[in-house]
């Protein structure tokens, strides 16, 4: 290609750019301005007539959607000026527009006409009900889960991660471990519930031990398998330049390993979670499992889909936490799978 | 004969240790069934030597290679560097293999460190990874990751990471066997500008019989497997070399011959 052709190119390469980004703009403008009146249409379904239950919280709901449909219209003028929030703006649009829209559905279902059976089907502000009216109860559920969670599934993904080493290294433990692992690691760990119930001093610690099992399974299976995997060559490698066994282990059997573990706490974080909710449902008096528990005792549907959707939060979150990490700590490998 | 080459390498650099592979045998076993490949090898690199291994493919190059670097245990037979019995590795013998095999989860510049890493010099002798990384020309790719290299680059990364340890053996394994044809013929002359340099002695397994000639002081010629030693040419000119030296091209058509290749 000559320096004159590459020129052309790039000329009509701006061009082009231009052009798109006069077309964006304008569907920025368009969409957004869609997004605020489908906002707008669910606070008006809100006001619309009166609720045919008791709910407390109807005007401020329809207020907070009004408040977003006006911010929505100025992040849409605003956009033609602040690029990034124009491509943020753009990326959100139709999850802006279907969301208001289902709400306004759900709205009407619920509150406005019966047509779903009240009060299994709460309508959405009797959840903001429960987050302004029981935050405190709420909160303190997320804190016990957590602690919970955390404590049970760092102690069994270190277990984990120690225990597919020694496996994936050396002979004797896998003869010794193997055999144990093949016939307790597939039982569920939530089959051990009432045995641990009364085998631990506390319902706390024996939720302790029961998070981290179901955790340490996933996590021993695929690191050793991690470590079992690894190139024979890059033993050779290091065995010539001088490595003893420990820099075998520690620089080149764990980093070659860390994307099958992370697999592997990936799958332990999912089943902790399960432990977690049946745990705190069955024995501790705490936590978010407790939380849903408690509301269906007292019929409080309303509360059961809030503290719902703070779980999804929570575990999501959590997922989360965990990808980042890994992306973090695996940044070398290409083709990370985004979470 | 052999006293003559070494003159010709001239080397600069400290002296290469001199290698002595005598009456070498070793088999695989394969399912129950035994597996030669290699058969009374015996065979001398001179300090400061080049000697290149050529041979048809999957011959036991790389077996024998693999006993040099201590990696393996020969069935019988004696390995010796300046008469001292190889019972193991040992940095001061380094292998470049067919594969950079660099570790991707490392930068460049942590794969070079490796050797020092392993040793614990990394504190004391850290400026050595910049010299060995300029040394291949890979100044400034110290921060990339190996997914991020050329074939040609990954390999002058796995050749600093040996060439950190300053080896006195240099165990080359096929290196430049995966490259393209313009990367191995450039690759060529620079490794014989190192080796030249740093007067360490070399053992290069190819079955490119012209990299041999450009190469090496010295060909062994192995048979099909189970590899045995067919001819021994002493490759008796001057460096720099040049591939159309009609010397050369006599010597290829001689080594052709002895491969069986040769119309």
């Amino acid at each position: 290609m000559t320096d004159t052709d590459i020129t052309t190119l790039a000329a009509s390469a701006h061009t082009a750019s231009v052009d798109r980004q006069d077309r964006a703009a304008g569907s920025v403008w368009f969409g957004g301005l869609a997004a605020a009146a489908a906002w707008l249409i669910a606070s008006l379904v809100t006001t619309s007539r009166p609720d045919v239950g008791d709910w407390s919280r109807t005007d401020e709901f329809a207020i907070a959607l009004m408040v977003i449909a006006a911010a929505l219209a100025v992040a849409a003028i605003a956009a033609r000026w602040v690029d990034p929030l124009a491509m943020r703006l753009r990326a959100a649009t139709p999850w802006l527009i279907v969301i208001p829209l289902a709400i306004a559905a759900w709205e009407a279902v619920t509150a406005k006409f019966p047509v779903l059976p009240q009060p299994f089907f709460p309508p959405p502000q009797a959840l903001i009900e429960v987050y302004t009216d029981d935050w405190l109860r709420l909160g303190t559920s997320v804190l016990h889960s957590l602690r919970l969670l955390a404590i049970g599934y760092l102690l069994g993904a270190a277990t984990g991660f120690l225990l597919g080493v020694s496996l994936g290294w050396s002979r004797a433990v896998g003869y010794w471990v193997h055999p144990v692992l093949r016939l307790i690691g597939p039982l569920p760990a939530t089959a051990w519930l009432p045995l641990a119930f009364f085998a631990f001093p506390s319902s706390w610690s024996a939720s302790i031990f029961l998070i981290a099992l179901a955790t340490a399974f996933p996590v021993t299976i695929l690191t050793w398998s991690g470590v079992a995997g690894v190139s024979g060559a890059y033993y050779d490698v290091a065995r010539t330049l001088g490595a003893n066994g420990r820099f075998l282990v520690l620089k080149v059997a764990i980093p070659a390993a860390l994307p099958h573990v992370f697999v592997g706490l990936f799958m332990g974080l999912g089943a902790s979670f399960a432990v977690l909710v049946v745990a705190e449902m069955l024995g501790v008096k705490a936590g978010l499992g407790w939380y849903l528990q408690w509301a269906q005792g007292w019929a409080s549907y309303g509360n059961m889909y809030a503290a719902l959707l703070v779980m999804a939060l929570m575990c999501s979150g959590l997922i989360t936490l965990l990808f980042r990490v890994r992306d973090h700590l695996l940044a070398w490998q290409r083709g990370l799978v985004r979470w | 004969m052999v006293a003559a080459d070494v003159r010709l390498a001239a080397p600069r650099g400290r002296a290469g240790t001199r290698l002595e592979v005598r009456d070498v045998s070793h088999h695989f076993e394969l399912e129950g069934k035994t597996l030669p490949v290699l058969d009374g090898v015996t065979l001398q690199a001179e300090p400061g030597e080049l000697v290149a291994l050529l041979g048809p493919s999957g011959c036991g190059k790389s077996t024998l290679l693999r006993l040099v670097a201590g990696l393996d245990r020969p069935r019988s037979g004696a390995l010796l560097v300046d008469g001292t019995p190889i019972e193991g590795p040992d940095p001061s013998r380094v292998v470049v293999f067919q594969d950079p095999t660099l570790y991707p989860w490392r930068t460049v510049y942590g794969n070079v460190a490796l050797g020092l890493e392993a040793r614990g010099l990394l504190r004391s002798q850290r400026a050595r990874i910049d010299d060995a990384l300029e040394l291949v020309g890979l100044s400034g790719f110290d921060r990339a990751y190996p997914h991020q290299l050329s074939g040609g680059m990954a390999q002058r990364a796995a050749l600093a990471r040996a060439l950190v340890n300053e080896p006195s053996l240099l165990i080359l394994d096929e290196p430049l066997g995966k490259l393209d044809s313009l990367t191995r013929i450039s690759m060529q002359t620079e490794l014989v500008r190192l080796w030249r340099d740093a007067g360490f002695t070399a053992l290069l397994v190819t079955h490119d019989v012209e990299e041999a000639l450009f190469m090496a002081n010295r060909v062994i010629v192995f048979s099909d497997r189970p590899a045995r030693i067919k001819a021994e040419i002493v490759v008796d000119s001057a460096y720099p070399r040049h591939r159309d030296d009609p010397y050369l091209v006599d010597l290829r058509r001689r080594l052709l011959e002895l491969l069986g290749c040769a119309p």
